[in-house]
């Protein structure tokens, strides 16, 4: 069958099994976007308002079904724009390919018009990427992409085509078999021994008398939710969760303390910091992770568990690391232990568990014009029963829903995590509403995140997405403006945000808009959110400078928590001098 | 040969990776900006062809008191065009280094002493001019090092090294 070069993106983009694709498009891409007419019945093609956009999306839509995300855009300025969104999702391992225009062959090198060294600027930020320069080798180009970013640890991966490829006709057989040589999906260092590994592995779990399970985003990578949750049952240990891990385990489960690190709770980093064995399972101990390395977990073994043997030994030694994957070896390892259980560890747990609900915001009866972020998650989580998939942005906000909202599935928390890249959060709840289209979609996000990705609220109307955009208003840079107050002795630099009437603003998008400035208003503009069919957007206008609580602040150990003050009702009154 | 044990023992923190890869458009590129990017010390890259066209070789040498080399060895591994990576530290192998040395040379007598030094470190000399001379030395680097130190005192003009290559023995 011959084709054009564009045709064969098509056809491999079909044999992929993708459904949707999210780009822009411009000159270098044209012929990929022409042929895009006689494709559009069976691939989706959503028009971002900008390319970081499209790369967000992506990401998300990979998170909220496993199945790869594609982008695309125009050369130059175009792939510039997706820089960003690769980079998200090099940091959070997510499958994303991602396919850009370049110049004709013959002009490669010239600083033609919109000419930019692709390849060269995403090289450090994506797991692998080509530039096509020979219509011959796109089939074969694109299906290594595919299977590049999808198998072993998932990553993007961009694939770079000159316009004259896609203009160009060759033979075209849909590929069925990726040779890579220096590739493979699981690939240990060297001859790994694995019985020996995992018989010491079940010799620590054995000797250990307070250990704890710290469960990152491998596990839903290798979509080993029942075999985790088989070991964490039968060996009986603890679970601490990072933030890309949050949905490993439902939160509600007995032994689930969920999130670790700068703003874990209380009790869950006193876990780790007094644990004798650490078991890290897809997870690679980032420093919001560990607090200060020389003095994390001082007292634990470590079995470290990943797909990617560069995470073994890169952060914190391990005694004992196995490359693999997750479902293959917690199948052979669950088997080799003994149902257990660990009473007075987690007596310990709890006790510090209950200091820790004593200075629960939660707790205080706060008057009704006291409207706080926290409030804001814990009432969206009531509402929507807990059910909802939420993407968040960063900052404030997004540390505050992982700790008042409950997750019970996988990904039912998108965020950026390894990059925090603000913006994130609109884009990806287009992704996330296109990947879950019967899931409720929250997308919650701050004042500053929400002021990147406006332009993203076109993209909802034109493509009828029901997305409800909860913007948590302080009218700050909130967690900047933390870092500001606790670690610049309150010397505000750039973070205070004037912003434009949301309200209005969703109204001239032909988004329902509400604004909510008391706890009542606050419930009532969700319910009324969640009853609207559509997109609304809902501005909660929350105290101004409140900290997100515990904090470990850099540099600190993870028992030297900054805590959350425990508030005396007396305080009540007296402004919110207490929250600071 | 001993010499290059004892010469790994001497120098227990230079590492010495070899890595085979396809010989494809920007790997090496990506071997450099991988060493960038996490901050990798390295001390010196080699690269050339191979028996195989569609295969390079790479040696890198880390000085393992600045960098982890297994972490190097890790990362290299990770890179799709990367085939294998070899740490060939510890490993009886033949390393060597080739470096051209200008000298000048002031009076006649010069001339001939320089020629003996030549003769003494068993290298060439292989240009010879009016006021310099080019030494060709062929080594492990230590050798190469002493000879530059014995030839500072006649004013060394131009030094290029190609940095270690090195294949395990047997």
């Amino acid at each position: 069958m011959k084709l054009t070069g564009a045709q064969i993106i098509w056809e491999s983009l079909l044999q992929q099994g993708v459904e949707v694709v999210f780009g822009y498009p411009g000159g270098a891409i044209l012929p990929t976007y022409d042929a895009l007419v006689d494709y559009q019945d069976r691939i989706r093609h959503v028009l971002v308002r900008h390319e970081e956009n499209a790369a967000f999306a992506a990401d998300a839509y990979f998170r909220a079904t496993g199945k790869v995300g594609v982008c695309m855009a125009t050369s130059g300025p175009g792939a510039l724009n997706l820089v960003t969104g690769l980079a998200n999702a090099m940091m959070d391992s997510s499958a994303v390919v991602a396919i850009t225009g370049q110049g004709a062959s013959h002009l490669v090198g010239t600083d033609a018009f919109q000419e930019t060294d692709v390849t060269g600027v995403t090289l450090p930020i994506t797991k692998h990427n080509y530039l096509v320069m020979n219509v011959e080798e796109l089939p074969q180009v694109l299906a290594e992409a595919f299977y590049i970013a999808r198998t072993g640890r998932p990553g993007p991966v961009l694939v770079d085509i000159c316009k004259d490829v896609q203009q160009k006709m060759t033979d075209y057989e849909p590929i069925t078999e990726v040779k890579l040589r220096g590739y493979r999906a699981v690939k240990p260092m060297g001859k790994q021994n694995l019985p020996l590994l995992l018989q010491r592995a079940k010799e620590l779990i054995d000797n250990a008398r307070r250990p704890i399970i710290l469960a990152g985003q491998g596990i839903k990578h290798a979509n080993a939710h029942e075999e985790f949750r088989e070991f964490v049952e039968k060996s009986g240990i603890p679970v601490a969760t990072t933030l890309l891990g949050i949905g490993v385990l439902s939160e509600d489960h007995p032994l689930n303390l969920r999130m670790m690190g700068m703003h874990g709770e209380a009790y869950v980093n006193m876990a780790i910091a007094n644990a004798d064995l650490l078991i890290a399972l897809g997870m690679r101990f980032d420093d919001r992770v560990t607090g200060n390395l020389k003095t994390y977990a001082k007292n634990a073994r470590v079995i470290h568990v990943d797909i990617d043997p560069a995470e073994i030994n890169k952060n914190v030694p391990a005694d004992v690391g196995i490359v693999g994957n997750l479902k293959d070896v917690l199948r052979q390892l669950t088997p080799m232990i003994e149902k257990r259980s660990y009473p007075a560890w987690l007596e310990q747990i709890n006790e510090w568990r209950a200091d820790t609900q004593a200075h629960d915001i939660m707790q205080v009866e706060f008057p009704d014009h006291t409207l706080l972020a926290p409030h804001v998650m814990r009432m969206i989580w009531e509402e929507t029963n807990g059910e909802c998939t939420v993407c968040t942005d960063v900052g404030q906000h997004q540390m505050w829903e992982t700790q008042y909202f409950l997750h019970k599935r996988k990904n039912q928390l998108i965020t950026s995590g390894g990059l925090g890249a603000m913006g994130f959060g609109v884009p990806a709840a287009v992704g996330a509403k296109l990947g879950r289209p019967q899931d409720e979609v929250w997308a919650i996000v701050g004042d500053g995140g929400f002021q990147m990705s406006i332009p993203e609220l076109a993209t909802i109307v034109q493509e009828k997405l029901d997305i409800k955009i909860a913007v948590i208003n302080n009218n700050y840079l909130g967690m900047v403006r933390q870092w500001q107050e606790l670690m610049h002795n309150k010397r505000y630099s750039a973070v205070e945000m004037w912003t434009p009437d949301f309200v209005k603003l969703a109204e001239a998008y032909g988004i329902c808009g509400l604004r909510a400035r008391t706890r009542s208003e606050a419930r009532e503009a969700i319910r009324i959110a969640r009853e609207h069919e559509g997109p609304v957007l809902i501005e909660f206008q929350v105290e101004k400078e409140t900290n997100v609580f515990p904090m470990v602040q850099p540099g600190k150990s993870l028992n030297e928590m900054t805590r959350r003050p425990i508030i005396q009702p007396a305080a009540l009154g007296g402004g919110m001098d207490f929250l600071k | 040969m001993l010499i290059d044990r004892i010469e790994a023992q001497k120098n227990p923190t230079k590492h010495t990776l070899v890595a085979i890869v396809e010989n494809k458009p920007g790997v090496l590129t990506r071997v450099a900006s991988l060493m960038r990017r996490r901050n990798f010390n390295i001390e010196s890259l080699a690269v050339g062809t191979t028996e195989d066209p569609s295969i390079s070789r790479m040696t890198i040498v880390i000085d393992a008191s600045k960098t982890n080399a297994a972490l190097v060895e890790r990362n290299l591994y990770k890179l799709v065009n990367v085939i294998d990576v070899q740490d060939l530290t510890d490993v009886p192998s033949v390393v060597r280094e080739l470096a051209l040395i200008k000298v000048r040379i002031s009076d006649a007598q010069h001339r001939g002493e320089i020629k003996q030094i030549a003769d003494m470190f068993q290298s060439r000399v292989v240009d010879v001019a009016k006021d310099s001379c080019i030494i060709e030395v062929t080594g492990e680097e230590q050798k190469v090092d002493s000879m530059l130190r014995v030839l500072e005192d006649y004013g060394i003009l131009e030094v290029v090294r190609t940095g270690r290559i090195a294949m395990a023995r047997g």
